[in-house]
């Protein structure tokens, strides 16, 4: 689809003419570079991800390129993908989500238990796990718009309080995919159910986050309230004097994203096979370290959700490239924590070329 | 053109507006009358109230007390929505604009145009190209040559060519009233004078506008009448060829004072 982005990418030829001209003396290349990575946010991040994929071919002994390496990437990617769409919207209105992966939590396994131990039809406990992750997301929302506390804050305590509310619901026990397979509940675990291009293998999951990105592009990009979450994130005062409600924008931003996060839900219960309180641990900083990768400010206003992806991939293809190559998780944690900061570094130096 | 051969029912009137922050009083029980085809001035000293005047008028601001009325309605604004929806159009000293936005999406912002048919019922898609061209007329209207496309996002604009879109969105939207708070402010000589004659063409086109600014020459230039605004009320409406720029300024600091004033 075309990625025709509100925020920052449309500057004109002209002027980067004109920028170019300002530094005629040092640096010419340097500055068109600058330039062009500013008006395409995505190119940085997908340059990395090219360069990191060519690397890790010739480097390695030739698995990295195997087309069921590829597929396990992507299967690898999904969870922390799907749940990367809603931080990347919360990011751009200024604002941020640490309770990302409980309510993704909450939510598979409130499916899975409503199907199992409460005998609802599965197509019920599905929907119930979205509206329970969108309550979820709503109640942050709320806390933001309405009662003003700091996102930070808010979603710090809110992954307190659904951390406990998940384990308390759940009496930590676990509920398997063929338990939920077996009792006529396969839907539930339909994300995981494996398609076959080749010996390219990958999910019913990973092809639902890809649609799910190209719908959010489209929203993001193309609908007035897509328009208004980056004019909130850029300058609520504005947005405000120019006619928008920016607490409306905001509460509907978590309100969306906990919906996500519930579609996340059932990729997750596909993709682990099980509903525990044990998956996707990790999710919240992961989708933080997408969305920066991928380019979004997290001052708010600036970023574009295909970038938010490549973020997404490119520390999946690091961590197996790494692993493949025989470097141990330690090393590989220290390589991911290099790669963001060298990621903000190089995104506040093409931001220069504006300034 | 004058207050006295205008037909006599004012387009826009405020009566006792009061605000208050905590124990600041912005306004007290300030007036404020606005007739069809005039260019009315508002001046005063800094924190005089001007500000707050405004933003009362164009739904910013609640106030506290006292009664606004548009057309001979009373009219109760909430949000700057409502005002907008009024037709009253309002480009503030901060400009309100999205840095990162770009021209046509800030011309359009809060208000962008569907496409036609099921893609803009259905999908909600919005019509870039026609925004695009709109936002073109409105800046060419206002004989800004310096803004070419309209792709350009607003922060690699000069402060200038900011507060021109701001006062081009204002003018292509503004039915009934336009009000600028110190549209001159950043701008050098040439920019000033563009402003000032958009405000001219303003009235050409029968709109009224309210003109809040510091620069006396300015306001003698184009003001039919001086509202003078001083510790949160109005002290004096003023005629510009009745009086010199350092009576106005004595009014304004309270040296001086007028009978009858308000
Ligand atoms: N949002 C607010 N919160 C608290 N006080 C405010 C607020 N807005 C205005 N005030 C106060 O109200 C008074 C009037 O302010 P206002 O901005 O209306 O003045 P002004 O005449 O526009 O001044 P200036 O010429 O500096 O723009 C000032 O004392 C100001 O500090
Ligand atoms: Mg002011």
């Amino acid at each position: 689809m075309a990625v025709d982005v509100v925020a920052a990418d449309d500057t004109d030829d002209q002027e980067i003419a004109a920028d170019a001209g300002q530094e005629q003396g040092r640096g010419n290349l340097v500055s068109s570079i600058q330039s062009v990575l500013h008006r395409y946010p995505a190119l940085s991040p997908a340059l990395v991800l090219l360069a990191a994929y060519v690397v890790f071919t010739f480097l390695g002994d030739g698995r990295f390129a195997r087309l069921d390496t590829t597929g396990r990437m992507l299967q690898q990617t999904a969870v922390v993908g799907v749940l990367a769409i809603g931080q990347t919207i919360i990011v751009l209105t200024a604002g941020i989500d640490l309770s990302i992966g409980v309510i993704a939590i909450f939510s598979h396994l409130f499916m899975a238990r409503l199907a199992m131990n409460n005998g609802w039809p599965s197509i019920l406990a599905l929907l119930a796990g979205f509206v329970a992750a969108t309550l979820f997301g709503t109640l942050n929302g709320a806390l933001v718009s309405k009662v003003k506390l700091p996102p930070f804050i808010v979603t710090l305590g809110t992954l307190n309080i659904f951390v406990a509310l998940g384990l308390i619901y759940s009496q930590a026990r676990e509920i398997s995919g063929d338990d939920l397979r077996g009792s006529g509940n396969g839907l539930l675990v339909w994300t995981g159910k494996t398609i076959s291009f080749g010996s390219l293998r990958i999910t019913t999951g990973v092809l639902m986050v890809v649609v799910l990105y190209a719908v959010f592009a489209y929203v993001l990009s193309n609908t007035a309230w897509g328009r208004h979450i980056y004019a909130v994130g850029d300058d609520a005062d504005a947005a405000a004097l120019a006619g928008i409600d920016v607490n409306r924008v905001k509460l509907s931003a978590y309100a969306v994203a906990g919906l996500i996060y519930g579609i996340g839900g059932w990729i997750l219960l596909g993709r682990a096979d099980t509903a525990s309180t044990n998956n996707a641990g990790g999710a919240n900083l992961d989708t933080i370290t997408a969305v920066v990768i991928g380019g979004t400010s997290l001052f708010g206003g600036r970023g574009l959700i295909w970038g938010t992806l490549l973020g997404a991939l490119i520390v999946t293809v690091y961590n197996t490239g790494l692993s493949l190559a025989g470097v141990n998780q330690d090393y590989r944690t220290l390589a991911i924590g290099i790669l963001v900061i060298v990621a903000v570094a190089i995104d506040q130096w093409i931001r220069k070329a504006r300034k | 053109m004058s207050a006295a051969d205008t037909p006599a029912a004012p387009i826009l009137t405020a009566q006792g507006l009061v605000k208050r922050f905590g124990r600041v009083v912005a306004l007290s029980g300030a007036d404020l009358e606005l007739y069809p085809g005039e260019v009315l001035a508002v001046i005063g000293d800094n924190g005089a109230g001007k500000s707050s005047l405004i933003k009362c008028l164009s739904g910013a601001m609640m106030p506290d007390e006292g009664v606004i009325e548009l057309d001979g309605q009373a009219v109760h604004f909430r949000r700057p929505q409502d005002a907008r929806a009024a037709g009253i159009e309002t480009v503030y000293q901060t400009l309100a604009v999205a840095p990162a936005l770009d021209i046509a999406a800030n011309m359009f912002l809060g208000r962008e145009k569907r496409r036609p048919g099921p893609l803009g019922s259905i999908l909600r898609m919005i019509d870039k190209p026609g925004m695009r061209r709109s936002a073109q007329e409105a800046v060419q209207k206002l004989g800004i040559a310096t803004i070419q496309n309209m792709n350009q996002a607003v922060e690699t604009l000069s402060g200038g060519q900011r507060q021109a879109v701001a006062v081009a969105r204002a003018a292509a939207f503004g039915s009934k009233v336009v009000i600028l708070d110190e549209p001159t402010a950043a701008l050098g000589v040439k920019e000033s004078g563009l402003v000032l004659q958009m405000i001219r063409d303003l009235r050409e086109n029968g709109l009224p506008v309210i003109l809040i600014s510091h620069n006396m020459p300015h306001v003698f230039e184009v003001a039919d009448r001086i509202h003078v605004q001083r510790l949160g009320r109005r002290v004096a409406v003023i005629k510009p060829d009745e009086y010199s720029m350092s009576d106005a300024v004595a009014i304004m600091t309270g040296a001086a004072t007028v009978a009858g004033g308000a």
